[in-house]
């Protein structure tokens, strides 16, 4: 009659399964639907977390779409951690993966984008270093200084107009998307990210930047001509520069 | 006096909403309590606002995701990260529940029930030792709300709450809400379970607001949703409590449809009424 709590976890997350038996009301009679308390709760209440942690997601997919895939998603995939701010950090991989959504390509680069803005609003806090250090740098000495650059700061290239797409969803007065690619640098210069698109150069750039380069490697890294100052503009913009390392003096 | 720093007064469940009003006017709040699991990434606004409100308040800490009861070990980089909250935010009180909610790596997000059986009394106590052997702190522990009861159970709940807190020498979290729902849904009689409960041992009261449903048979099923006011016979029912316990810190939970300012300290402010009934003047 003992009622173990892998049966209690497998009946709770499968809608189909028998309730557990040796569960009672207070008649002694079998627990029935008092045991749907539970898998509602469960099963509900993880489906809220992945509609708050991805709101364009589920506008793009619909209401009733959305249900159905999240509903599938939570059963399959349970938090791993009681910390629930990371919970769905493989959703946008298992929409990639289901067929029934193939008329919507563009959903999982869409869900990664909400991913992308959750870990920068839960980032490391790193104080900004002074834009003046910057300024007062002579050319030469600019090549070979590299960046510590705020753990908030990310970078997502998509194959789709992925940041119109989420204003689109997200914002009053937005225009509808339109075809073109868009990559997506997010910065927190506050306590909200910040998102600015990006052409493709400038992000490879910022990435050989966030990955150590000196600043004439990541030149070298972005291989097409892109808007040095304006690139350094967002980050100083973004708040974004933690520390400036200056090169060694040759 | 039990080891806890918190108010005899109301206090409420934070949420981020309430900011700008806490931080002006929060009368008659007098203390917060935060969900750990909340606090526990690495920066951005919600460690920031937390230590804002902590040089104001005072703070609990309630776990929700610990597993107490869980028929695994703890999980201990769970452990170590309430260790690290409760060691830099050093809040006035830490609490859990008595429940499960992890199994097998698998977390499941909500207050999962247990047998009350012997055995469960053994494993809880020893979950109960580690946590407060590796926290160095106090702890205490909540009664859950119940929608079903186990065959197998042995002990009534307040029986085996009160030997977990002989055994492991922690206090008690009572949510008079949640025995008003239990009670209901399982037919027991609310005011025998306060007659019975360890009294002595309670260090926080919880209130919330449930919702009300049936079940299979077209009895009553109340649901701990904590999504509206506290019912009115819950309030008696604090009431016929207080009148046992005489006032202790008391919260207010409000987690699902969270109200306006106003209306949250409305509901604080109901219960600093009932408090102030109960307690005792300087001279007494």
């Amino acid at each position: 009659m003992s009622v173990r709590q892998d049966s209690f976890r497998a009946a709770v997350l499968d809608p189909l399964a028998a309730v557990p038996e040796g569960l009672k009301d207070g008649q002694g009679r079998p627990a029935g639907r008092r045991f749907s308390v539970y898998r509602n709760n469960v099963v509900a209440g993880l489906i809220t977390a992945i509609e708050t942690s991805f709101p364009a997601t589920a506008k793009l997919l619909g209401p009733e779409e959305f249900l159905s895939v999240a509903s599938l998603y939570v059963r399959k995939f349970p938090p791993d951690t009681p910390m629930m701010m990371y919970y769905g950090a493989s959703f946008p991989a298992f929409l990639q993966q289901q067929m029934r959504l193939d008329h919507l390509p563009q959903v999982a680069d869409l869900a990664r984008l909400e991913q992308t803005r959750r870990e920068a609003y839960h980032a490391s806090d790193a104080a900004p270093a002074d834009p003046g250090e910057l300024a007062g740098l002579a050319p030469e000495a600019l090549a070979n200084m590299r960046f510590d650059l705020a753990p908030a700061l990310r970078l997502l290239r998509s194959d789709w107009p992925v940041h119109a797409i989420w204003a689109f969803h997200m914002t009053d007065d937005a225009p509808p998307p339109g075809q073109e690619a868009q990559n997506v640098l997010i910065t927190r210069p506050a306590f909200d990210p910040e998102m600015a698109v990006i052409d493709t150069p400038t992000c490879a750039f910022l990435s050989a930047l966030q990955s150590g380069a000196t600043l004439a490697e990541a030149e070298s890294a972005a291989d097409a001509p892109f808007d040095l100052t304006a690139a350094l503009g967002l980050l100083l913009q973004g708040q974004a520069i933690h520390q400036i390392i200056p090169g060694d003096i040759l | 006096m039990p080891q806890n720093a918190l108010p005899n007064g109301p206090g409420v469940g934070y949420k981020p909403q309430h900011f700008p009003d806490l931080t002006t006017d929060p009368d008659p709040v007098q203390w917060l309590e935060i969900h750990a699991e909340n606090y526990m990434g690495d920066g951005g606004r919600p460690l920031a606002q937390l230590r804002h409100l902590a040089e104001r308040f005072p703070m609990s800490v309630h776990g929700v995701g610990l597993s107490i009861g869980g028929e695994g070990p703890l999980d201990p980089n769970h452990l170590a990260r309430l260790k690290t909250l409760c060691d830099w935010l050093q809040p006035a009180s830490f609490s859990e529940h008595l429940a499960w909610s992890t199994h097998d790596s698998a977390f499941l997000n909500d207050l999962l029930p247990l047998p009350y059986t012997t055995e469960t009394l053994r494993r809880v106590a020893e979950h109960i030792d580690e946590v407060q052997t590796t926290l160095g702190r106090h702890m205490l522990l909540e009664n859950p709300s119940s929608y079903l009861a186990f065959a197998e159970s042995t002990w009534s709940e307040p029986d085996f709450l009160a030997e977990l807190a002989q055994r492991t020498g922690c206090g008690l979290l009572l949510d008079v809400n949640n025995v008003f729902v239990s009670a209901t849904n399982l037919a027991i009689d609310a005011h025998m379970y306060i007659d019975t409960f360890p009294i002595d041992k309670v260090e926080e009261f919880h209130l919330g607001g449930h919702d009300e449903d049936e079940d299979d048979h077209g009895a009553p099923l109340l649901i701990d949703s904590h999504g509206r006011e506290v019912a009115d016979p819950v309030w008696s029912l604090l009431e016929y409590t207080l009148a046992r316990s005489g006032a202790r810190p008391l919260l207010i939970e409000w987690d699902t449809d969270v109200p306006d300012w106003a209306t949250l300290a409305a509901e604080a402010a109901r219960a600093e009424t009932a408090l102030a009934r109960h307690r005792q003047g300087v001279a007494a």
